[in-house]
């Protein structure tokens, strides 16, 4: 498949068109997902009228964008004008928008071709996708072990080289966490880097949108087109979409990299023998390791759990029957959100949103959540420390490879420690990008982790460059 | 802390209009129990003083002008409605008055 | 109303006004009174999945004037989310502030000298607006109720008072001059049989000496006289139940203005869980100092100060003038009375014709220009314009628009030969003896019988203190 960067160069000088990609992406597409359970929705109509569209802009000579005529899948949170979005939720099947996320707009501004709406966990909570009301995704790689989650699907449809590029949303690590499992890029942006209006929030505090791809330089290229300042998003930052590209090739030469016990330890042998690798791969090309323990980072589980669902429990009202999606008829309007309710959503929504509600409700606001949100002080402080000492953070995504398909489901709190790498990034606010260096058992791929300061995604992007390049994949 | 008793979990599931059944109730009563036993190591610490954080990057004052902007179309809208009446979402029977 | 020996009544009000914005609150659709229902609406204020508030700085600076007018302290301020399920609630939580409101403290100096504490004010969005079928109208005994969206996320502002209040009557003048406050400020058009200005009063009460009462909230008045008629009957209906050896149950009660009394909404078994928690899609208001000043210096002068330089230019005048003058001041008609004063008309005519006239058609004041208010009065003093003439006048300038002269020259106004009235007057007294004899003996009333007729002969054109001259001249 050809990369991002590859599509954009053909179909912008017409050595390719956009009709024809489209076509090979749809056709692998229809290859293997009845198989993978990868898309929920194909919008083949409109993505053919969008590449043809494209293709005679290009023959006009006019410049259609920086992602012309690149397939995007797109995770099924993400809103998109009259395409059916659900969340992988019974609540919202056959629900369709009536107005665009900002990055979907961005995108087709840039000349992107969205193909549809990829399988999650519902409503982005899980780490497996095996949370899904429309069945689980398999991974590409090895169709008995999970490709993470939530953005499993978003994961999935790249790895099985159905589209070069897919959008994710991370909150506790739900873009890094299937990019390690899949063997791809995923990159989770600094709050507020990119516009969170038209995500169908989880956990509002913490969401980001990302990209997912095969190659540095392609994910550097869809975050340049989706990130920058919205209107629509207040808690969006004020600049515009920093320059990414021009970087990926700055190398760390003199940069200081801290290796971090805590983002390291409780992983399988394997993970952490390819966080060591990494260190030796990231000390050749010029960077200085210091190791680092940032206690705090332990308590990071804890928090999530708490601030996570409390705001998704109020994220979640609004799905009551009222006003679109699933109705339940009863004969007052209580009993009908009740029914509503109870019948749409998943077992996993249901224990967050009682979780949430427990966190929040009177009497327990201090003990729980209170203190939650105190502890995201202590993390944020304990990173704005490490950053005076180091550039760069490294550790690993997940403590291990893909794991086989219910080895996790029967104890939540197994599937919640899957997140323990990625979840401080999330509580900070803070940018991380997961890069795949080297495999495991049964030669599964594995994620190495960098994280940087607020705004620092060009230094991610370089120092990902050099792993990248070091694993063998130039 | 005290632990999450079954009373707690029915009175949060009504708060959340959800309903349960028996065997959900001990379900979840113990499973909410092990994630905020699993939560007691934050529970433990003392942070008085600490202060809460908002916005990561500390934004503050944004804000947009009174402008107009296209609001829906009428029609998309009540499309969307599960059951509808002369152009307003229709419900069954509000119980109670709002608080 | 005076309650029974030895007990008084508390009373807190909550008011909510809506704020006279082009847009809503986190949105940019209009904020409209009266459209089609669902046709003001987004993504934002449907609370569609994905959809994000960003906050109208408008109803900040609104918000802002309000406080400053009402001797608040401007401070910085959060967002919280007030969590709850209602069908008129789009999100099924409401934007609010709670622990953290922009205006802190405050007070309000009311025209009899007292002055009620003001605790805060602060801004949240209003909700949609249900309609409920099958039975009275009201919730009980409906089978539907009809949702309609265009009132959600209309910014609003909450002023609560300080328990203050002892009287029905100090409620109502609070309330007037409070809605004269938010007229000044721009922030509302204080028309509450709209809707657009609520009132909620918090009442309890004691006997003297004693620590306070167990209160009830009576939601959702909407007119001066309801406020009154409302805290009346529930001070009288808690002090009765007392002494009859019963306890008051905290609980929310409605009006019913039809049955003239309280009766039970919801109980408040337990305080309502609302699960508040600072709202994360938005971020921190913190008004710096220049802001503040801002609008300050933008702010028009307030009721209590224009009603101190409109009773100084009175002098004696003022006393008699005071319903008319209070009238006046609440309802921002001040610039009519003031440029007719100016203009020489006398104080009466100059403050009735507005205190009624123009308060009678407050919705349409501003197709009368003070121009054509003053060029009106001049009229009627002068004699051209009899005073049901001039009043007609202005009702249809209020109506339609148009200019005095020549909507006067249209309807065929003209000023009664000289004499005219004199003979019209000998003609009744002919015609209506005992009803003369009674007058020359001294009931006064009877003048009024006698310029009616006068009135009904000449269709409206009599000058009304031209009969009375006439009668008395024939006394």
């Amino acid at each position: 498949m050809r990369s991002v960067r590859q599509t954009a160069l053909d179909v912008q000088n017409g050595d390719a068109s956009a009709l024809s990609v489209l076509e090979e992406s749809l056709a692998r597409i229809r290859a293997r997902n009845d198989e993978l359970n990868v898309f929920l929705y194909v919008d083949e109509e409109g993505a053919r009228a969008a590449a043809i569209a494209l293709d005679e802009r290009v023959a006009r000579g006019e410049n259609v964008g920086a992602l012309a005529g690149v397939p995007v899948a797109l995770k099924d949170n993400l809103c998109q004008t009259s395409i059916p979005t659900t969340c992988s939720s019974k609540i919202l099947e056959g629900w369709r928008p009536p107005y665009s996320a900002t990055v979907v707009d961005r995108l087709l501004l840039a000349g992107a071709v969205p193909v549809g709406k990829t399988n999650l966990d519902e409503f982005a909570m899980g780490s497996s996708t095996e949370n899904s009301a429309f069945g689980p995704t398999k991974n590409p790689l090895d169709t008995t072990r999970v490709p993470g989650g939530s953005s499993g699907g978003s994961a999935a449809a790249v790895a099985a080289d159905m589209t070069p590029l897919a959008l994710g949303s991370d909150t506790g690590g739900s873009i890094r966490q299937p990019a390690a499992l899949c063997g791809l890029i995923g990159v989770k942006p600094t709050y507020g880097l990119v516009s969170r209006y038209g995500l169908i929030a989880f956990a509002s505090s913490l969401d980001q949108i990302g990209p997912l791809t095969k190659t540095v330089a392609d994910a550097a290229m869809a975050l340049e087109v989706i990130a920058g300042h919205d209107p629509l998003d207040s808690t969006s930052l004020p600049e515009p979409s920093p320059s990414l590209v021009a970087h990926v090739e700055d190398g760390v030469a003199g940069k200081r990299v801290g290796v971090v016990r805590d983002l390291i330890d409780g992983a399988d042998e394997e993970v952490v023998a390819a966080v060591g690798r990494a260190v030796d791969a990231l000390k050749e090309a010029g960077a200085t390791i210091v190791e680092l323990s940032v206690p705090e980072f332990r308590l990071g589980l804890s928090a999530y759990y708490l601030i996570a669902p409390a705001e998704a429990s109020s994220n979640l009202a609004r799905f009551d029957g009222v006003r679109y999606g699933l109705r339940v008829n009863a004969d007052d309007v209580t009993a009908m959100m009740e029914a509503t309710r109870t019948a749409g959503f998943g077992e996993e929504v249901k224990r967050r949103i009682m979780l949430g509600t427990y966190a929040l409700s009177a009497g327990y606001y201090d003990a729980y959540y209170g203190q939650a949100l105190k502890v995201r002080t202590l993390t944020i402080d304990a990173f704005r420390r490490a950053y005076e000492e180091v550039d760069l953070l490294l550790g690993a995504t997940t403590p291990s490879v893909a794991f086989e398909f219910g080895s996790k489901t029967a104890d939540p709190m197994a599937m919640y420690l899957s997140d323990v790498f990625t979840i401080p990034s999330n509580l900070s606010g803070e940018p991380a990008i997961s890069i795949p260096f080297g495999t495991g058992e049964a030669g599964l791929p594995i994620g190495v982790q960098l994280l940087g300061p607020g705004r620092s995604e060009a230094l991610l992007f370089a120092g990902a460059r050099v792993l990248e390049i070091a694993d063998g994949r130039p | 802390m005290p632990s999450l008793r079954r009373e707690d979990v029915a009175h949060v599931a009504k708060l959340a209009r959800l309903t349960m059944s028996e065997a959900e109730l001990d379900k979840f009563t113990e499973q909410l129990g092990q994630v905020l036993e699993h939560a007691s190591d934050i529970n433990a610490l003392d942070l008085e003083g600490v202060i809460p954080t908002a916005h990561p990057f500390g934004l503050i004052n944004v804000v947009r002008d009174d402008e107009r902007r296209a609001s829906l179309d009428h029609d998309v809208v009540i499309a969307m409605a599960p059951d509808a009446e002369d152009g307003r979402f229709a419900v069954p029977r509000i119980l109670g008055e709002a608080p | 109303m005076t309650l029974p020996d030895g007990w008084e009544m508390v009373v807190g009000l909550e008011v909510h006004t809506e704020l006279k914005t082009i847009t809503k609150m986190f949105c940019g659709c209009a904020n409209a009174f009266g459209a089609a229902p669902n046709t003001n609406v987004c993504p934002v204020c449907l609370g569609l999945p994905g959809s994000l508030p960003v906050l109208n700085v408008r109803a900040v600076e609104l918000a802002m004037a309000i406080g400053t007018a009402l001797n608040s302290t401007i401070s910085p301020s959060t967002f919280h989310r007030k969590n709850y399920f209602y069908p008129d609630m789009p999100k099924d939580f409401q934007i609010s502030q709670y622990d953290l409101p922009v205006n802190a403290g405050g007070h309000l100096d009311l025209p009899d000298g007292s002055r009620v504490s003001i605790e805060r004010a602060h801004l949240e969005e209003d909700t949609g607006k249900s309609t409920h079928l099958g039975g009275s109208g009201r919730i009980h005994g409906a089978d539907r109720s009809l949702v309609d969206y265009n009132r959600s996320g209309v910014p609003l502002v909450e002023i609560v008072s300080g328990p203050d209040i002892r009287s029905s009557a100090q409620a109502r003048t609070y309330a007037a001059e409070l809605r004269g406050i938010l007229i000044a400020t721009g922030a509302s058009d204080g028309r509450m049989e709209e809707g657009s200005m609520r009132i909620d009063a918090n009442v309890s009460v004691r006997r003297s000496g004693e620590p306070l009462g167990t209160r009830c909230e009576i939601k959702n008045l909407n007119s001066l006289r309801s406020l009154v008629r409302a805290i009346d009957f529930e001070a009288a209906r808690q002090i009765s139940l007392l002494e009859g050896g019963g306890s008051i149950r905290q609980e929310t009660r409605h009006w019913d203005e039809n049955l003239g009394s309280t009766s039970t909404m919801r109980v408040k078994e337990e305080a309502d869980d609302y699960r508040y928690f600072r709202e994360p899609d938005l971020v921190d208001l913190i008004p710096d100092q220049a802001w503040q000043d801002r609008v300050r210096e933008g702010l028009q002068p307030m009721p209590a100060e224009r009603r101190a330089a409109l009773t100084k230019r009175l002098g004696e005048r003022a006393s008699a003038l005071r319903d008319a003058l209070e009238v006046v001041i609440d309802l921002g008609l001040d610039p009519y009375v003031i440029a007719a004063l100016d203009a020489e008309i006398d104080a009466d005519l100059a403050f009735a014709r507005a205190a009624n006239e123009i308060a009678g058609d407050l919705v349409h004041a501003d197709n009368l220009s003070v121009d054509s208010y003053v060029a009106t009065l001049r009229m009627e003093q002068s004699g051209d314009l009899s005073a049901t003439q001039a009043k007609t006048v202005l009702v249809e300038i209020l109506e339609n628009g148009g200019e005095p002269g020549s909507i006067a020259k249209s309807k065929g106004f003209e000023r009664l030969a000289s004499g005219a009235v004199g003979e019209v007057v000998a003609t009744l007294i002919e015609q209506n003896p005992d009803e003369w004899s009674r007058y020359r003996d001294g009931d006064e009333k009877l003048a009024q019988f006698f310029i009616g007729q006068v009135m009904k002969r000449t269709k409206g054109q009599a000058n009304g203190k031209e009969v009375i001259a006439e009668l008395q001249a024939r006394r």
